[in-house]
């Protein structure tokens, strides 16, 4: 029953042909810093699970964002232990991605075939600092506010385009329930939009190319 | 698995699905709390309402009233309106009837109609009699009516709690 299920998907998708590619290649010879790549990539679903899952209760609005991340906190079963790992996850995932970046630059496999792989990378640390620069303000309590106050205000001091950035991101001059709404919908929406397709590339190109040699006394 | 013989490649199987289970307990029980923790609050009875004074309902006559129960669902407090027909059958201050026009089909608002001698229902043509009998259209059972007291001033007081009423 089973067999035959399985035959019957495996001749329309391919799972065979696809377990064969992306998971029976050859065992890396690499060490444990190879793997904060995978690391990533877990602590990416892992704040879009729990991102979801925050969602069914938190609020966009100046009137109840606070109040609803203190009902999720207080009352909600749970839902200390789902924010937290959001929150905590955050930072966790910001540290992660840049160590890996630092392996890669340490190790060298930037170089030849791997530009791309490396550019893409930077877009993805890019847009990891954006979700936790739009994930700030949503809580809407003072620190977040005076966070966004400041970060906006600083994209704001680029020449001459500055006042328009600046007003771009706030929504308009001061901080407002349309700031919210739109950091909110990056938070959410753009950006992680945006890390999948990226991840998706950086993987294609990870498996292509295979893992870097690793550099030993010669280089 | 072959044998007694547990290959490093099965253990590492078995391994990883044993892992993963616990993983999936571990993150499923939370999930599944988190998502219906809602549901599980109860909903308390409240207060007894003031519904009116008995020198101000006619008697024979269906007399609407309507009150409004404050809650606090999540972040919010949320303003339900409820209402009914209150029927003074004789002068007797224990002689009422106080039917609720809570439509027992799927919950729309039931107006009294005079020529009809019915109370009838915009949503899908459902017919109630002067006590709360289903007449005709799809309700399942009859009317709902609520408990009152009478106090020494005349003040008509209800629970806000909906009762079924029998057939
Ligand atoms: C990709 C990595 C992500 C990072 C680095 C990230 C970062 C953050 C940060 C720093 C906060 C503020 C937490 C706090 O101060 O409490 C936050 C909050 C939030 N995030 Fe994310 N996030 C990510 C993905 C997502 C996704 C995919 C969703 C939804 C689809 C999401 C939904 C939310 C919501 C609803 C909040 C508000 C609740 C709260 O502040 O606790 N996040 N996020
Ligand atoms: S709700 Fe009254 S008839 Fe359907």
């Amino acid at each position: 029953m089973w067999q035959k299920l399985y035959t019957w998907l495996d001749e329309r998708l391919g799972l065979g042909d696809m377990y064969a590619n992306l998971l029976d290649r050859p065992e890396p010879k690499g060490n444990w810093w190879n793997t904060l790549g995978s690391a990533s990539l877990f602590l990416f679903i892992l704040q879009g699970a729990t991102g979801i899952f925050l969602t069914v209760y938190y609020t966009p609005s100046p009137d109840h964002a606070y109040d609803s991340i203190t009902y999720i906190m207080n009352d909600v079963a749970f839902g200390w232990l789902i924010r937290g790992i959001h929150h905590w996850g955050a930072s966790l995932m910001v540290l992660v991605v840049f160590i890996h970046m630092v392996r890669v630059f340490v190790t060298a496999s930037y170089k030849y075939p791997r530009e791309l792989t490396w550019l893409i990378g930077v877009g993805l640390l890019l847009l990891t600092l954006g979700m936790g620069f739009t994930g700030y303000l949503l809580p809407w309590h003072q620190m977040a506010y005076w966070a966004t106050t400041v970060g906006t205000q600083i994209a704001g001091s680029v020449p001459f385009l500055g006042e328009f950035i600046l007003k771009a991101l706030r929504g308009g001059p001061d901080l407002s329930a349309l700031t919210l709404q739109r950091f909110f919908s990056a938070h959410i929406w753009m950006l992680p939009a945006l890390l999948a397709g990226l991840i998706g590339v950086h993987l294609y190109l990870i498996i292509r190319h295979g893992e870097s040699h690793f550099p030993d006394e010669e280089d | 698995m072959s044998g007694s013989h547990l290959s490093r490649r099965d253990f590492m199987k078995a391994a990883t699905g044993a892992v993963g289970g616990v993983i999936t307990a571990a993150l499923g029980i939370p999930v599944i709390g988190f998502l219906i923790a809602p549901a599980l609050r109860e909903d308390k009875a409240g207060a007894p309402i003031a519904v009116g004074k008995l020198e101000d309902i006619p008697v024979g006559k269906f007399h609407p009233f309507s009150f409004t129960i404050t809650k606090v669902n999540g972040w919010e407090r949320t303003a339900s309106n409820y209402g009914g027909f209150i029927l003074r059958n004789s002068e007797a201050p224990d002689d009422i009837l106080i039917l609720s026009s809570r439509c027992t089909h799927l919950s729309c608002t039931v107006n009294w109609n005079e020529s009809a001698n019915a109370f009838l229902c915009p949503c899908h043509d459902a017919k109630f009699g002067p006590e709360g009998q289903v007449l005709d259209g799809p309700p399942p059972e009859p009317l709902g009516h609520f408990e009152y007291s009478v106090d020494d001033q005349g003040v008509l007081t209800i629970v806000p709690v909906e009762l079924k009423s029998e057939a």
